[in-house]
């Protein structure tokens, strides 16, 4: 009797044992694979920042490319008092708050009219303003350049060459997955809500504002910031439609200066660039569950 | 009495009825004024944008006669044009699959870690997804810099020859599709991992207690509950990898010798660049067909899923 | 004065009708509850008289004014929803208070009246939670705080209950009646449970198919049923309906429920019943409390028979047991000390006194 529990015991522990080892060998591949993976992911950016670190000397010698031998600020200093990168990052700032002012006042509001008071026809528009989405701009740019032409001719308001123009753009590319995502959002609000503040006598304005934006907040933030990258990164619009070294906003701006011909100072390009990218990096940084909700708001929500 | 009070309301229904009618009306108008601003928009910006296109696609260079097909007839007779097709599709089918590959291995492993390290490696994974294309894409340029490349570097230490990352046609091609995959993957990993999460543990349990291997799990229970949000994803990423424009102009500007154009990035160059904006219009155009596929089985999707809640 | 009237009330979603014309009277500070089972229009009814739908025909009047065209805010109403509805950002003198905030009340005389409900509702120290940190049943609390605090003319309630457990129901029932009894404010209630609506209602509506199908007293509606559907709806377990035929014979009138088993009608019901004697499609409908196991000592229109129970279900006080008569399966209630066994002969007691008999093809209790 009791040798057969002993036996039985040598048998189980073993297994028990393989049985947690397999778990722990999963987990070390797992922290393996993640790391190799992280070093893809990340080496462009980091490798961004070695860069602006460096003198332009260092940057042309034959040396380690990976390893900083002389770290200096000279790039970081040159680009924000020489170049004309602060307007560029004036002019991004601008557009970039006006389009997500513009675009949160237009989509929130359309989103309650569709998700909530419904019109004739408002179903079709919802499916419409999703249609919208998928049409990328590289599509639009051309026809847009003819129609501001044609604008200039009989209108005599010259759209092209202005940073400003771009907040008349940008809202195309934002505003329909905005309004997408506020319209699921609002839609998972009971409906019994928006009937009780009726009751107390809230009106359709009062409902909005006092209920349904407070309640929808987190959607409100995830499309805010949806709204915010999409106009920080825009290229080819500003690429087609402005010229003038004041005008410009930030990617294009550096493309445009900082490659001369032939020449690239990388040094600066790389600074520009990591610059550049730090607000929505920031913004991800600190915000990163409500970014994560709003990308992944598309697909799993409405 | 009861015939009196039962004349009494009908006799004030019938306009009863109609103020109350004016009522709803006057809801649905407010409705409607509050979506104006969305419908000016898209009608303005987009729909008629999208329409013009086509009209000045019909046009001659100097947009003064009507050609017809006379444009799409040029282009079809050019063999740039037919590299633009080819690419456009090879870099968008390759890069769709790597991405989705790439971004279920990662969604994955960060899944197998203990949950309390998951926030930090997935915020850490889905940095290429926040940097704004065009300056990511500035980095893997210089990464990829014919005499200063970081990359040749490493591979020159480890023995392997310098690699022509945007000076040859098809390497050219594969650092496209690689900086693509570089941005995208994080993207899908996200949109993996919160399938993940929803699917049942009860589900593996079953399985395993059934006897399924690790790899049998995911083929038989991971993949099939997630097959809507692979499908939408994969869409999704088709569509903006196929109308791309950031990638290539930035890395190679179609070069070297219009072997990494696609439709955007030519359509900026000969309608742009070159001034011939109904023929820049016609190439554009040709995205049209594959987006609307694309378009259609995403909203049924999206259409099914409405009728289901 | 606030007494609700509906008149002629029909309710039209495209071409269906979900209330098919409704006449009903509640009197000033009366509890009425509206039960049915659902889909019959008893909460399109109440969402008809808080103003949340329009109504397709007929005339609402709340306290002699015609409402059919004022919104719901001007209604003077309050009403409690089914999921509470509270205001998930609001704490919950907030959501209390939002009515009167709109209505641009005074601040002192809002903080009296919440202070005043939540004494009440025994939640003065729950003011300053969100609804997210409450349980149901003070969630359930607050959601009727906020609709006293109005001080409506009408109280509206739409299945307030059914998102609680089961015992949570129970001590919330007996709070709700408490606080009708306090503030005395005409109550609509409306609920699928029929325990719930006998136990709240001065007088009970029961409605079926957009139809009102009997109103009364909850003793009225169980001891006489106008309706088989009101008579099987309320009590638990449902009266027993077994299909019967009335035989005239030697001057005495008989319910023959087999060919072994009948009853002799009770002498008070001969007159009422002689005319359907010989009729088709008749049920006797017998409730289970008046089906029990025999005693020593009978009663007038007591009588005894055997049967074989199929299945016997000890509750404690009582045994329920069942049993079937040609092919219908009938409930009767006996004391747990008669012996009752599955698959044992018994000696039962029908007590006809209380007998139903019933129209089939009319559904009318005759």
């Amino acid at each position: 009797m009791a040798d057969a529990a002993i036996t039985a015991g040598t048998v189980a522990r073993p297994n028990y044992g393989s049985m947690s080892r397999d778990r722990r060998w999963a987990l070390r591949w797992s922290y393996f694979f993640l790391v190799l993976f992280a070093i893809f992911f990340l080496m462009p950016p980091i490798y961004m920042l070695i860069t602006s670190l460096k003198t332009s000397q260092e940057i042309s010698a034959a040396g380690n490319p990976w390893w900083i031998y002389d770290p200096t600020l000279e790039n970081y200093i040159e680009l924000l008092t020489q170049n004309h990168y602060l307007t560029f990052f004036r002019n991004s700032a601008i557009v970039s708050v006006c389009v997500v002012a513009l675009t949160m006042l237009i989509s929130v509001i359309a989103a309650f009219a569709l998700a909530r008071m419904k019109f004739w026809g408002s179903a079709t528009l919802a499916t419409g303003v999703f249609l919208t989405y998928l049409i990328p701009e590289t599509l639009l740019f051309i026809p847009l350049f003819k129609m501001f032409a044609w604008v200039n001719e009989t209108l005599g308001i010259q759209l092209m060459n202005h940073w400003w123009t771009l907040i008349i753009l940008y809202p195309t590319l934002t505003v329909p997955f905005c309004t997408w995502i506020m319209i699921g959002y609002f839609a998972s609000i009971p409906k019994e809500l928006d009937e009780a503040a009726l009751i107390d006598g809230a009106t359709w304005t009062q409902t909005l504002t006092k209920i349904f934006i407070p309640v929808a907040l987190p959607g409100i933030i995830a499309a805010t910031i949806f709204a915010f990258t999409v106009s920080w990164a825009q290229f080819l619009y500003p690429l087609a439609f402005t010229t003038s070294a004041t005008e410009l906003v930030l990617p294009v701006g550096i493309i445009t200066t900082l490659i001369k011909g032939d020449v690239f100072n990388w040094g600066q390009i790389m600074t520009g660039a990591l610059l550049g990218a730090a607000p929505p990096l920031v913004i991800y940084a600190f915000l990163m569950d409500y970014y994560i909700a709003g990308l992944t708001a598309g697909a799993t929500k409405g | 009495m009861a015939d009196i009070a039962a004349r009494g309301p009908t006799a004030t229904v019938g306009d009863s009825r109609s103020s109350l009618h004016k009522l709803m009306q006057r809801k649905s108008t407010i409705a409607f004024l509050m979506a104006l601003p969305l419908i000016l928009l898209v009608l303005i910006l987009v729909a008629y944008p999208a329409g013009y296109a086509v009209y000045l696609a019909t046009l001659n260079k100097g947009m003064t006669r009507f050609v017809g097909f006379g444009n799409f007839e040029f282009l079809f007779g050019r063999e740039t044009f037919w590299m633009v097709v080819y690419q456009s599709c090879l870099f968008a089918i390759t890069a769709v699959i790597f991405k989705a590959i790439i971004g279920f291995v990662v969604a994955h492993f960060v899944h197998n870690i203990p949950s309390k390290g998951q926030r930090k490696w997935r915020g850490m994974l889905l940095v290429p997804w926040v940097i704004p294309p065009a300056m990511s894409t500035l980095a893997w340029l210089w990464l990829f810099d014919p005499s200063y490349s970081a990359i040749n570097w490493i591979l020159a230490h480890l023995g392997i020859a310098a690699v022509p990352w945007t000076g040859e046609a098809d390497w050219a091609r594969f650092s496209v599709i690689l900086v693509n995959v570089w941005i995208g993957s994080p993207f899908f990993m996200i949109m993996y991992l919160a399938a993940l999460k929803s699917v049942p543990d009860q589900l593996y349990e079953a399985a395993s207690i059934d006897g399924a291997t690790w790899w049998q799990r995911i083929w038989y229970v991971t993949l099939p509950m997630m097959r809507n949000i692979i499908a939408i994803t994969a869409l999704f990423s088709l569509i903006v990898t196929f109308a791309n424009f950031d990638i290539v102009r930035v890395l190679t500007a179609g070069g070297p010798l219009n072997s990494t154009h696609i439709f955007g990035t030519w359509a900026f160059r000969v309608g742009i660049e070159s001034g011939d904006i109904p023929l820049g219009a016609s190439v554009s155009l040709f995205m049209v067909p594959i987006l609307a596929v694309a378009a259609t089985f995403i909203l049924r999707d999206i259409t099914k899923r409405g009728s289901e809640v | 004065m606030a007494q609700v009237t509906l008149r002629k009330i029909v309710k039209k979603y495209d071409e269906v009708l979900a209330v098919r014309g409704i006449d009903l009277d509640i009197v000033d500070k009366e509890f009425l509850v509206l039960v049915g089972p659902s889909g019959c229009g008893k909460s399109t009814t109440l969402r008809m008289i808080a103003g949340l739908e329009e109504i397709s025909g007929g005339d609402i009047a709340i306290g002699g004014h015609v409402v059919n065209d004022v919104p719901p805010k001007d209604r003077d109403i309050a009403m409690v929803f089914q999921n509470y509805a509270l205001y998930p950002h609001m704490n919950v003198y907030e959501n209390m208070s939002f009515g009167l905030k709109l209505k641009k009340t005074p601040k002192d005389e809002i903080d009296k009246r919440v202070k005043q409900a939540a004494g009440i509702l025994d939640i003065t120290e729950l003011l300053d939670r969100k609804p997210k940190q409450l349980s149901g049943g003070q969630r359930q609390r607050v959601a009727m705080g906020r609709a006293i605090v109005r001080d409506p003319k009408v109280f509206l309630f739409d299945e307030p209950l059914s998102n609680l457990d089961a015992k949570l129901r129970v001590q919330m029932r007996t709070e709700i009646k408490k606080v009708h009894q306090k503030v005395r404010t005409t109550t609509v209630y409306v609920t699928h449970d029929q325990i719930e609506a006998m136990t709240l209602a001065d007088r009970v509506v029961v409605m079926n198919a957009g139809l009102i199908e009997q109103v009364g007293t909850p003793n009225d509606l169980y001891h006489s049923p106008a309706t088989k559907f009101v008579a099987g709806f309320i009590g638990s377990p449902a009266m027993n309906f077994i299909p019967c035929q009335l035989e005239q014979a030697a001057g005495a009138l008989r319910v023959r429920l087999s060919d072994k088993l009948s009853f002799p009608v009770p002498s008070d019901r001969t007159a009422r019943y002689a005319s359907h004697a010989g009729k088709a499609n008749l049920v006797l409908g017998l409730r289970p409390e008046h089906i029990a196991e025999t005693r020593p000592h009978t009663e007038a229109n007591q009588h005894d028979f055997d049967m074989m129970i199929d299945v016997d279900e000890p509750m404690g006080m009582e045994t329920l047991i069942y049993f079937t008569i040609g092919r219908t399966d009938i409930c009767g209630r006996v004391n747990p000390n008669a012996g009752a066994a599955s698959g044992k002969e018994m000696k039962l007691r029908a007590d006809l006194s209380n007998m139903h008999l019933i129209d089939d093809g009319t559904g009318k209790v005759l």
